[in-house]
Formats: structure tokens, sequence, C-alpha cells
């Protein structure tokens, strides 16, 4: 009877000192980091993460991947009129009008694409934020004219948007990063506005006003941190756009002019003519922009489940 | 139980004069929330202001504090702190008030604290805001008022967000920020709603031995009576925006004389009535009233309502008159007693 006692108290002993273990150093878990612990569980979020590395990898180091020259017109001797594009052979996926490696092409292509998306995002991201921080935490008139302005932005198709500011701007690359941001801004300071004014009557600010808190700590070190998360969300997803938005101005002929940087929009620009004899000059960028949208899209969504408290499991 | 620094005698800490409080919405009928609320709070008195959901008890704290929004709301009346006049006051003074001198609260200790910031730095913020002290003797005394709230190993627990807390922890967190600066005022709207019965009780613990400790004036807004019961020196019952009933806590137990008063107490439930015995609600919800200008809000749930208390008597409304010592009513037509009714005073004591 004692004996059993005894056994049960030890084990009982043992399991409080194993919990007391568990417990014991965890610390602080911020919600970030619970995001990102719940993140690397999801399958979708890893295929995002996959795909996205893969080409941030590839644009980082197009220089060492690329098999060739992507300039060099090697066949030229060759060329001449009734040249038909395609595979040849030395070519993993052939040559294109003016004989030049289609790989290596869309190698460099990544650099190009993806450097004017994340730009035109971080751009987009920078100045919506902005604008939303002055309308969410000033509100009263100040919000009234910046969502007026906003409205008004958002009421311009984008893709009419971009090709008009880049019109404006004249044709360079940095033109078409400032078009494409100016089409993201609104749709920052929309959402940063929304949440913000949703965050500032909630209880923690309320009860932060209580105990004398001056407001732009309020705003900066309540509020905001807690309406970021769709922010993050949309930045994400807007990545995607910038890219195709990208690709669409330089297909449209409003992208870089500099030939010595390919560009996946102005490939598939060029491999027009050919569409009916040589489509996969065309479907491989195409592919490309679609692989890489649909990887931040991957990303995104799953960065919204693991971030919107309503779908914590 | 009652003040330790001087008792009701000395000068009261806050002083509510005929405080009204009227939400404005275009296109829609404005809504009076808290109509002509009068009372005060000396130091080491604690008060209840006692009532259900939706007759203005939280708005009257917000109003006090300064913290209803601008805009569709409209404050009349007085609200003196140390008989300095808050109503009106700048944005400015008001923040310095709050927090160092008066400080309050709030029903739900999840959503009163910011998820997304460590338990130390909402600490610490309360003290740089209002004391000169800098960041490493913000964290030593951080670490001390946690503890002085019964916080274990609370420099642990400084490095944590609220969602690792447990919420009578939360809840010890929030009153230990509210006590940072040894504010005069404490309101506390609801402070145990949200918290499981033991918790409950080790909560109200803490709050009475810090009023006690430091001679706090506390404003308790609760619709439990068993807190009222444990914590409060007098009593204010309110409906519908109006105070309808004040007295000393034990007057108020024993001898409810407002029907509604009456109606609260008898509707606890009891320990020592036998199985299967039906309780005894009030009549109606809290939407059954009448403006006050046309007679008793509380009337059309009344049980002893006659006529007169539906009918607007003489152009006023039912007046707060005095009721005996330390007593007011609003009543035509209150609770009589010959005896102290039976077990009215045992649920007194039950707590």
């Amino acid at each position: 009877m004692t004996a059993l006692g005894d056994v049960r108290r030890r084990r009982i002993d043992e399991l409080a000192a194993r919990a007391g273990q568990v417990s014991e150093g965890e610390g602080g878990v911020s919600l970030t980091k619970s995001a990102v612990r719940r993140l690397r569980r999801d399958p979708v979020a890893i295929i995002g993460a996959v795909i996205v590395v893969v080409f941030l990898v590839v644009a980082a180091f197009a220089p060492f991947l690329a098999p060739r020259d992507p300039l060099a017109q090697t066949l030229l001797s060759e060329i001449r009129p009734g040249f038909i594009p395609g595979s040849q052979e030395g070519f993993p996926l052939g040559v294109d009008n003016l004989g030049r490696d289609l790989l290596s092409r869309l190698i460099w292509g990544s650099r190009q694409s993806l450097l004017i998306g994340v730009v035109a995002t971080v751009l987009g991201v920078i100045v919506g934020m902005a604008l939303g921080v002055l309308a969410g935490a000033f509100g009263g008139w100040v919000d009234s004219v910046v969502m007026r302005f906003v409205d008004i932005v958002l009421s311009i198709p984008s893709l009419l948007m971009a090709i008009s500011i880049s019109v404006l701007l004249g044709q360079n690359q940095y033109a078409l990063m400032i078009a494409i941001a100016v089409t993201q801004v609104p749709i920052f300071a929309r959402l940063l506005r929304g949440s913000m004014l949703g965050q500032r009557r909630s209880d923690y600010a309320v009860a932060a006003q209580a105990l004398g808190i001056r407001k732009s700590r309020i705003v900066f070190g309540h509020v905001l941190p807690n309406s970021l998360s769709p922010v993050i969300v949309q930045a994400t997803l807007s990545l995607a756009t910038a890219i195709i938005e990208a690709a669409a101005l330089s297909f449209l002929g409003l992208g870089d002019p500099d030939l010595a940087r390919p560009e996946w929009g102005a490939m598939l620009a060029s491999a027009q003519g050919f569409l009916s004899i040589r489509p996969e000059l065309a479907v491989y960028p195409a592919l490309c922009i679609i692989i890489v949208a649909l990887g931040f899209t991957l990303l995104g969504e799953a960065l919204r489940e693991a971030l919107d408290p309503k779908f914590r499991r | 139980m009652s003040s330790v620094l001087g008792g009701p005698a000395s000068a009261p800490v806050l002083e509510v004069d005929d405080l009204a409080v009227t939400f404005t919405r275009r296109g829609e009928k404005s809504t009076r929330a808290v109509d002509g609320v009068s009372f005060a709070v000396a130091p080491g008195e604690t008060i209840g202001l006692v009532g259900e959901s939706g007759c203005g008890k939280s708005v009257t704290s917000l109003a006090v504090m300064g913290l209803l929004p601008s805009r569709g709301v409209d404050v009349t009346g007085s609200v003196r702190f140390n008989g300095q006049e808050l109503i009106g006051a700048s944005d400015q003074m008001l923040r310095s008030l709050r927090g160092a001198d008066m400080a309050m609260v709030f029903q739900d200790p999840l959503s009163s604290l910011n998820p997304t910031v460590r338990i130390g730095t909402q600490v610490t913020e309360v003290l740089l805001e209002h004391r000169e002290m800098s960041k490493k003797q913000a964290a030593e005394e951080a670490a001390e008022l946690l503890d002085r709230v019964g916080i274990p190993d609370p420099r642990r627990r400084l490095d944590e967000y609220p969602h690792q807390l447990s919420g009578g922890m939360r809840q010890r967190a929030l009153i230990a920020m509210a006590l940072a600066c040894s504010p005069r005022l404490l309101i506390a709207d609801e402070p145990t709603t949200a918290l499981d019965v033991t918790i409950q009780a080790q909560i109200l613990e803490l709050l009475r031995d810090l009023v006690v400790d430091t001679g706090t004036a506390l404003v308790m807004i609760t619709h439990d009576l068993g807190v009222v019961a444990g914590l409060c020196d007098r009593v204010h019952v309110m409906y519908a925006g109006k105070i309808i009933e004040t007295a000393d806590r034990h007057d108020l137990f024993a001898r409810p004389r407002q029907p509604y008063t009456g109606g609260l107490l008898a509707s606890v439930p009891r320990l020592d009535t036998g199985r299967g015995t039906p309780l005894t609600p009030i009549r109606g919800s809290a939407r059954d009233t009448i403006p006050w200008e046309q007679g008793c809000a509380f009337a059309p749930r009344c049980d002893n309502a006659q006529d007169d208390c539906l009918t607007e008597v003489s152009g006023s409304i039912v007046p707060l008159e005095y009721d005996g010592p330390g007593r007011e009513l609003r009543c035509r037509h209150p609770l009589t007693y010959p005896q102290a009714p039976a077990g009215a005073t045992a649920l007194g004591g039950a707590r």
C-alpha cells in the first residue's frame, strides 16, 4: 500500500519535473515565430517558398548558371532571310530568331523581371503604407483627403495607368518600376487604413490610452504592428502581379529599351512572329512568368493562413 | 474594511456631478446613455456602480477617464479630479493624468493587452511615459510590480507575450500596469467577468489589499452582486442611465428599497433553497424601458408599479431623493420592511 503510494508519488514528481523542464527556458514566443512555425508545416507554403527561392537563386547567380552569353549571336553566319529559329544542336532550349541561346536568355531574364517586380512592390508598399498610416492615424479630414486621392488613382485601370506613366517618364527600367509601383499604392493605402481603423478602437488601444500612453506611441507601437499582417500578405501577392505587369508592359514595347538586358515580356513579344511554327519560343518565357507568379501567390496564400488568427489551429 | 486614510470626511478624489452622455448619429434619434449621474469617492474608499448590461456603467467610467471618442458623443456635467475639472480639459492634461493619477482596469484581460508586444514592454512603457526612469530601472520596476500583484517568476514573464499567460495572470499584469504609478483613483470595469470563479476571488482579494495598502480610491463597475458584497463600501445601482438607489453595502443587501435592486438580489441563485425551485428573474429585459421623461424607466418590469409610475407627474421625472441616512432612492412605490426579509442578510454574508 505504502510502496504503491511511493511509486506513484515518485512518478508524479518525475512528471512534474519534466513539465517544469519543458516550460523552462521557452521564453517569449512571438506571433511571428509561431507563424513561421505554422508555415514550415504547410505544404503549400513550402512549394511556394521553394519556387520563389529557386528563381531568386537563378536571378542572383545568372552569370554563373547561364551556359552561354545571352547576347552572342552564335549562329550569325546562318542567319539570313528564311532562317527558322528553334532547336539547334548544342542549345538545350534552342535559339531565338537572332540565333541567341534561349536558355541563357531566360536565366538572365529572371534578373530583370524579379528586379522590376520587387523594386516596384517595395516602392508601392512604402508609399502606400505612408498614406495608410496618415489616414488611419489621423482620421478626420486627413483621412478623407488621402482616401479620395487613393480612390481617384484606383479608378484608373492599372495597366492604362502604368502605360501613361511610363510614356510620361520616358522609356527606361526605372520608369517601369515607378509605373507599376503607382498602381500598387492605392491597394496598400486602403488595406492599411482599414486595418488600422479597425485596431484603433480595439480594447488594447483604449487600454493604452487609459494608461496615458502618447498617441504616436499608440499608433506606431500598438496599432501599426497589429495592422501589418494583411499588408504583408498583400505584398507577397502583389509581387506576382508586379512581375506579370512588368512583362505585360515590356510586351507592349514600353519596357527597358536596353537590349543588353533580356526580359521575359520582351522575349514573348519577339516570339510572336513565330508563334505558328515555333510556339516553344513563346511557351518558355510564358511558363517562367506563370511559375514565378504562382510561387509568390502560393506563398502569399499560405502567409495569409499563417497570420490570420481565424485560421489558427 | 472602510477607509484607511481619513474616511469619507476627507476631500473626495473624484466628484462626478450631473454627468450626462449622449450619443448622436446623423439621421437617427440620439441615445442618452448616462443621464444625470452624480457620485463621489474618497481616498481609500471603494464604491460600486451596479446594473445590468447597457445601463450606462461602462460609459460612465469612460466619460470620467475622457476616453469617449469626440465625434458623435456629447458629454455634459462635471467630473472633478482633486478639484480639477476634467470635462473639456485638454487632451494633453488628460493624458498626463491617465496612467499616472487615475487608471483603469478593463473587463477582458486578453483583448486589453496588445498581442504583438511583450508583457515587459507594455509594463515599462507606462513607467517610461510617466516617471523619469532609464529603461533599465523601468525593467527592474516592472519585475517588482509583477511580483507585487502575485505573478510568479516575474522576470521570465516580462519576456513573454500575452497569449502565453493564463487569464488570471493577464488580469494581474493589467492591474500591475494600472498601479505602476500609484494612482489615486482606480476604475475597475468588470475586472472579473472574463475570469473563472477561483481566479475572481484572487483578483478581488488583490484589489482589496491594494486599496487598503495605498489608500487608492476604487470605483468598481460590476453586475455581480457577489463582488459588491465582498468589496464595496457604498453602492450605486444604475438603471437606464440613471442612479436609482444609493446605499451602504450592508443596508443595500439587508433592505433593498428600489424594486429593481430587490429583483437583482432575489435573482441571485441560492444554495439553501430546495432543488428544483425555479429561479426568480426580473420580468422582461433591459429593452423594456420607457423614457425617464414619461415616468419610471423600470415601471414596465416592476411588480410594485402603480398607475402614477407610468405617467408623467407634475412635469418632472422621478427624483432621486433622501431615503434615510446615507441612502438615496428614485422610486414612488419602494419596497417596505416590517422586518428584514429572511435570507437577504445571509446572502450578504455568503461571500
